[in-house]
């Protein structure tokens, strides 16, 4: 990479979380950490339970087993809003953003957590709660400024073609200026163009704002390139994790990437 | 080519958020209101006040109250009708109990007590969701009007079981009572309305009607992001009761005058305002207001189409006017689905853009 960074001290460390679902074991004892103003990716082929992992980490799973450690704060089980209110947004696979609402609206409820004047303020909405809603309207334009989405500020989001609204949700977990920002398959779908214009806006966030960020990516070429380091899931255990290139050189990785029966990887 | 916003230029985002942000908008709710506020009063007569003018404001408030539920926070009730219910006989209590106290503030905290008791109703909410909240609603919706048939209490233990309202005066003009002017009670109502629909507007375009807007859309997202589902849904049942608590009461005081619960506030009333914001349009301020006034007027003009046009014998009349309503709202929903509102959005943009077709 071009420029330098200071990766910082450990902001998430997982340390051996367990999930099942019923009989399937979506995630065994999984540890790894992730430093702050890091790229860090998880990957690993359909069902190892990539998103599992991210669900823990926000809060929308309960693990059975394990904890998970965020700015210092050791728990297993936290609320996907608290969670929120401390720090962490997300993106999710199948894109999960507010249809009826425009792109401005959904942006601005990744401001929600930080508007605190009261419903009778609201009401009246001269002075203190219209100073606040443009204050807030002020960060929320950045992000739309940065993300290159202007022209569709006011139109609803469900009319917009999904490589947009791929970006209107990474809009809307920017807003939120999270500490850390997990992006689930950010570039699941897209073309070749989108997805640069995906890494670019990725790589700037983490550059420009020091946004940790922990990302699930299927694209090979993308995950080697932005990524500081990997992790590697298969069957919802952990084959590896390090630095791309020597994820990339792991026997056990290689073996599942090209398939060999599991029996044999593990002997 | 005469409505448009070309040249119309926003510098700040303040002026972008403001409700009217065109021109010829803020003209036509502009001339609406001199007239409502200016005009009308001049020609009321009690014909116009009670059939009309305060029977389509009154359900406008109520509108508005569901609308905030259902139409933004995505949350159906059939308890409507129960809790306008509660704003009546709390304004009747509150009256009674203390006949020096302000008539505008015993409306204003039956409101209050209104959006108790639908916090209470509103926490199965917190569990359930679509058909089976509409069913705990509609619980509610039965319990209520029972309880206020059941126990004398609440109707001041008078012996036929109704509530009459005391006269009151608001700034020395009479608003409550046979004797009230139909003038003074159609502004009462009018300023309530006009206040509390620019309260709702004002909501929901800021932070809580955003939260609510994304509860209706994706729950999980929404407490993914940081919104409280608990925080979400209980004020959208607070305010949104507070709004009908309040239609209640004016309902009661000054457009009927007494009102006994099993009619007055059967569950009719409940599918009413229902039908207005289906007809208006969900989530919509300005359809809340068109829905009532559909309602309210279409049945009203076929009626006298049917009997002084037609000559139809009255009771006749009102079997084909139901019958004919209820066609009419079918057909409209085949034809518009999002209700009054949005044929007026597609409206204006046909007028943005005419003569050209395209
Ligand atoms: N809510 C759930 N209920 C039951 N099983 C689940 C649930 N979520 C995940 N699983 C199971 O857990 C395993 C891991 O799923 P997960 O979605 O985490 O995989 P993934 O690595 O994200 O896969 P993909 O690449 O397809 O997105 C799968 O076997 C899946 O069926
Ligand atoms: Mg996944």
């Amino acid at each position: 990479m071009a420029y330098e960074r200071k990766i910082g001290d450990t902001i998430l460390s997982v340390d051996q979380i367990s999930l099942a679902f019923g009989g399937v074991k979506a995630l065994s004892n999984i540890s790894f950490s992730v430093n702050q103003h890091e790229v860090f990716a998880i990957i690993g082929p359909n069902g190892a339970g990539k998103s599992s992992m991210l669900n823990c980490i926000n809060g929308f799973y309960h693990p059975q087993e394990g904890t998970i450690t965020f700015k210092g704060n050791t728990r297993r089980h936290v609320r996907p809003s608290e969670a929120a209110r401390e720090g962490i947004a997300r993106t999710f696979q199948n894109i999960a953003l507010f249809k009826g609402m425009t792109t401005l609206d959904n942006i601005m409820t990744g401001r929600n957590t930080k508007m605190h004047k009261n419903i009778f303020w609201q009401a009246l909405r001269f002075g203190p709660a219209e100073k606040e809603e443009m204050e807030h309207r002020e960060v929320v334009e950045r992000v739309i400024d940065f993300l290159e989405i202007e022209a569709i500020r006011k139109t609803p989001v469900g009319t917009l073609p999904y490589g947009l609204q791929k970006r209107v949700e990474l809009g809307r977990a920017l807003a939120a200026e999270p500490d850390l920002l997990l992006l689930d398959e950010p570039m699941a779908g897209m073309n070749l163009e989108e997805k640069q214009d995906m890494c670019r806006f990725i790589l700037d966030v983490n550059d420009e704002f020091g946004t940790t960020i922990v990302l699930i990516e299927h694209d090979m070429g993308v995950v080697m390139d932005i990524s500081d380091r990997v992790v590697v899931l298969d069957y919802g255990k952990k084959l590896a994790d390090g630095t791309p290139d020597e994820v990339r050189s792991n026997q056990a990785v290689i073996d599942a990437y090209l398939g060999v029966a599991h029996d044999d990887a593990e002997e | 080519m005469f409505y448009r916003e070309a040249g119309q230029f926003k510098t700040s985002y303040r002026a972008d958020q403001g409700i009217l942000t065109i021109v010829q908008d803020r003209f036509v709710i502009g001339a609406f209101a001199f007239v409502a506020f200016c005009v009308v009063p001049f020609f009321i007569n009690d014909y116009w006040a009670n059939a009309i003018l305060i029977h389509v404001l009154v359900y406008v408030l109520a509108a508005l109250g569901l609308n905030i539920l259902t139409g933004y926070c995505g949350q159906v009730s059939l308890g409507t009708g129960g809790f306008m219910a509660v704003g009546a006989y709390a304004s009747y209590k509150l009256i009674t109990a203390f006949p020096e106290m302000n008539f505008i503030v015993a409306i204003l905290m039956s409101g209050g007590i209104t959006a108790a008791v639908g916090v209470v109703f509103g926490l199965p909410s917190l569990r359930i969701k679509g058909f089976y909240l509409a069913v705990a609603t509609l619980a509610a919706q039965f319990f209520l009007v029972w309880v206020f048939n059941k126990f004398g209490w609440f109707f001041n233990y008078s012996p036929t079981g109704m509530i009459v309202s005391p006269p009151r005066e608001v700034f020395g003009f009479l608003v409550t009572g046979p004797q009230a002017s139909p003038e003074a009670r159609y502004l009462f109502c009018l300023s309530f309305v006009v206040v509390f629909a620019l309260a709702a507007k004002n909501i929901v375009r800021g932070r809580v009607g955003r939260s609510w807007m994304a509860i209706r859309d994706m729950d999980i997202a929404a407490e993914l992001i940081g919104i409280r589902p608990l925080e979400a849904k209980l004020t959208a049942f607070a305010v949104s009761s507070f709004y009908i608590g309040v239609a209640g009461a004016l309902y009661f005081n000054v457009w009927l005058g007494s009102a006994e619960p099993t009619e007055a506030f059967d569950i009719n009333q409940s599918f009413f305002v229902l039908f207005i914001i289906i007809i208006g349009g969900l989530g919509s301020i300005l359809g809340s207001f068109l829905g009532a006034a559909f309602m309210v007027l279409v049945p009203i003009t076929l009626k006298t189409v049917m009997v002084d046009g037609f000559g139809f014998a009255v009771g006749a009349a009102k079997h084909a006017e139901v019958m004919l309503l209820g066609t009419l709202i079918i057909l409209f929903l085949i034809v518009e689905p999002h209700g009054l509102a949005r044929l007026w959005q597609i409206l204006k943009e046909k007028l943005r853009r005419w003569p050209f077709p395209y």
